[in-house]
């Protein structure tokens, strides 16, 4: 039953194919295949799950992919509680983001492109998750970046959107390389890319990977920081985060599936995956936990002040991310993998959300022109409210367990400064998402008439899958209620390997945090309340008042101004100056010979006419001159050559006598 | 007995005008005579040796009878050519004659 693994990432590739290639014919009922696998696909996922929390795993070598001498990749597959949670989280959201998107993407043109890209992104991801060695990872980890491109171009005749794919691509291409290098160093240091040959290697090989190499790093610190800065790109954290912002510009399915629950998640899944090698590198660790934390911060804040209510969302989703990489870099893998599933719930349902909001005004998504939205959608209004307090870390709802066990595990392994930065961002969350909040779905409505005339409730296809995801964002905390007791962490705790200075929990009770972590929440709940529903005059001063602030966060510390200034131009100058030396040396050099074999042949072709034509016509000058001169004698006259003869007698005779 | 120089003298100036006439003749059948002439200039010479060298058994009288008969059948050729050549070119000139020439 276990093996029947295989099928999880193969039903989504048969919607893939069937929808790829007839997608022409099959027009609007593509959803029957691309939801119909899927779901599917998470049916066999849940009864592999429930096997692996029965106690069984696999890890299962299908097929053997490259063998070049001592090279040997696999196609294999590994169920064990990390990737049987994470192939369970993907399936399930994904599942019910593609029934959701059976209602948004209705009548679109490119219905069956979007269930094919969206079934390829499934197999890739579940690729990535499943499998059991490196190599096989970076496949579907490469597989979901072409489908986030795909995704974000979906309405490529948009320039943003086509721009937007462009860069999230070229970004996550900067992470790619760090991986991939991260991976040669792997074998070339372990000589496989199974997790099983690595991670039973590690104590065996400490010697070597500890010796300090480059910049008086230790191997392993290089080894787990390029594989970090793979995951700094996939997962969007500083200094790569750049593309997940513009990435809103797909469709909001893809949005909530791609670049909220699943994809961006990866990142964090592969830190996890590595943590045997995180543990012997404790300066990766301070790096992983620092990035985390700084950009939980970072995003948290230019969330505060955005206007687009996806674009909010999606600085939430980098700043969720940072919250696990922070938990990841204090030791605290299974919390991480804990707020990533917690996360993926609320996430996907408040970007299905706000994707029902754009839907029901006609794709406007200025968080300005909207406002008492919830007599209008009632149950997106509820869900959101739901999802909001969920992110935001409201006591017992499923973001507050998770969010909260990652600062804990922060102050415990004895990061006060990291606490502190989570918990600035904490406060940051609930400001923000609950200023989302009121300013969609309650006050007096500043939408354009003729949006609020036609403003509805979304239909049921999108409603259902919104219900669905709030009850998880409700309940998903309650299976890890505790870090000692709840079934969740007995279950996954055991695929960690945690370094022996990260794993000692000191510090303030679980309990205490919790109070302070809900004080905070509700502070920043608070603030927005007052800010934006008791004196909505108010934000609007203060934004006078803090001018200089407002316009740092709005205009995102101009990280992306500062980037096409320093690396774009860069790019575009060296570009410049190697096209100038393209086109002045290079060709140059093409030409310039080009030019001397003409000048050459030219000069040959004189000597030719002059040279060896002449000669040859010289000779034949001098036969035809010769013969001129010669065919005189030739009179044709019988007399002329008788007398020559008689003469010729005369002559020889005379001599004869006379000499 | 008239001694052999006379002879040899009449055959020099018979031989001397037969080329001299088949240098300057321009009539085909005039050149073809002076041939003749030359040929019988030759015949005077061998018969007057034959007669005066001593131990001679008639060569030379067979030489020249040999010469004649020759010299028939060269003629009866040549003046079936200088016929053609009439038919042709309705001129025996052989200045005239000069389709081969360059």
């Amino acid at each position: 039953m276990l093996k029947l693994v295989w099928l999880v990432p193969v039903l989504p590739l048969v919607g893939v194919l069937v929808n790829g290639i007839f997608g022409h014919w099959i027009k609007n009922r593509a959803h029957i295949l691309g939801v119909g696998t899927t779901g599917l696909s998470f049916l066999v996922a849940l009864g592999v799950f429930l096997q692996a929390a029965g106690g069984q795993s696999l890890n299962w070598d299908i097929y053997s992919w490259v063998a070049v001498g001592p090279f040997h990749a696999t196609v294999g597959f590994q169920v064990d509680p990390l990737s049987a949670v994470m192939m369970l989280v993907v399936t399930f959201v994904g599942f019910v983001i593609h029934v959701y998107s059976v209602g948004y993407m209705h009548g679109d043109r490119g219905y069956a492109r979007f269930f094919t890209y969206m079934n390829l992104f499934m197999t890739s991801m579940l690729i990535l998750v499943l499998a059991n060695n490196y190599l096989l990872m970076f496949l579907g980890w490469e597989g979901v970046g072409l489908c986030s491109y795909l995704l974000i171009g979906f309405w490529y005749e948009k320039q943003s959107a086509s721009d937007a794919g462009k860069k999230a691509f070229v970004v996550n291409r900067i992470g790619d390389a760090g991986f991939l290098l991260g991976l040669f160093l792997i074998w070339e240091n372990f000589g496989s890319l199974h997790y099983a040959d690595v991670f039973s290697q590690v104590e065996s090989l400490r010697p070597v990977l500890e010796r300090p190499s480059v910049l008086g790093l230790s191997l392993v610190t290089w080894i787990t920081l390029l594989l970090f800065a793979g995951a700094v790109g996939k997962s969007a954290q500083l200094p790569l985060y750049v593309w997940l912002p513009d990435a809103m510009e797909g469709p909001t399915p893809v949005s909530a599936l791609i670049h909220a629950a699943t994809m961006v998640t990866a990142g964090v899944y592969m830190v996890a995956r590595s943590s045997a090698l995180f543990s012997l590198a404790p300066q990766s660790m301070s790096v992983v936990a620092t990035i985390g934390a700084v950009t939980a911060v970072f995003a948290a804040t230019i969330a505060l002040v955005q206007t687009d209510i996806k674009r909010v969302i999606a600085y939430s989703t980098i700043s969720q991310l940072g919250y696990m990489f922070l938990g990841c870099g204090v030791g605290a893998y299974a919390s991480a993998i804990f707020h990533l599933a917690t996360h993926a719930f609320f996430k996907a349902l408040l970007f299905l959300g706000a994707g029902s909001v754009i839907h029901g005004l006609q794709g406007e998504q200025d968080v300005r022109k909207m406002g008492g939205l919830a007599t209008y959608m009632p149950v997106t209004a509820a869900t959101f409210l739901i999802g909001s307090l969920a992110n935001a870390g409201v006591f017992f709802l499923a973001g507050f367990w998770s969010k909260d066990q990652i600062l804990h595990a922060a102050i415990a392994s004895g990061h006060t400064w990291l606490w502190g930065l989570g918990a600035a961002g904490a406060f940051c969350t609930a400001f923000y998402m609950f200023r989302l909040f009121f300013l969609t779905f309650t006050g007096p409505t500043r939408m354009d008439p003729h949006v609020a005339h036609h403003v509805h409730e979304s239909p049921r296809v999108m409603a259902v899958p919104l219900m669905i995801l709030a009850c998880f964002a409700v309940v998903a905390g309650l299976f890890g209620y505790s870090v000692e007791h709840s079934p969740y962490y007995s279950f996954v705790n055991p695929v960690f390997q945690v370094s022996a200075h990260g794993a000692e929990s000191h510090g303030p009770s679980e309990l205490a945090m919790a109070l302070v972590s809900t004080a905070i929440a509700g502070a920043g709940i608070l603030v927005a309340y007052h800010m934006y529903r008791r004196n909505p005059d108010l934000p609007e001063r203060l934004a006078r008042q803090f001018a200089g602030l407002y316009r740092l966060l709005l205009n995102k510390y101009w990280v992306d101004e500062l980037y096409n200034a320093v690396f774009i131009d860069f790019g575009k100058r060296l570009c410049g100056r190697l096209w100038g030396f393209d086109a002045s040396v290079v060709d140059g050099a093409v030409n310039g010979s080009s030019r001397l074999t003409v000048w050459l042949s030219q000069v040959s072709a004189r000597f030719d006419f002059h040279g060896v034509d002449g000669a040859v016509n010289a000779i034949a000058d001098l036969i035809q001159g010769g013969s001129d001169a010669f065919k005189r004698l030739q009179t044709g006259l019988i007399q002329n050559y008788m007398l020559a003869m008689a003469l010729g007698i005369f002559v020889i005779v005379s001599l004869f006598f006379f000499l | 007995m008239v001694p052999l120089s006379h002879y040899l003298i009449l055959s020099a100036i018979l031989f001397s005008l037969g080329v001299f006439g088949a240098l300057t003749r321009r009539n085909a059948v005039a050149i073809l005579m002076s041939i003749e002439l030359m040929l019988n200039a030759v015949n005077v010479s061998f018969v007057a040796f034959a007669r005066y060298l001593p131990q001679t058994q008639l060569q030379g009288q067979v030489f020249a009878i040999f010469v004649i008969a020759i010299a028939a059948a060269e003629m009866a050729v040549a003046l079936a050519i200088v016929l053609g050549l009439y038919r042709n070119f309705k001129t025996v000139n052989v200045d005239e004659i000069n389709l081969m020439k360059w």
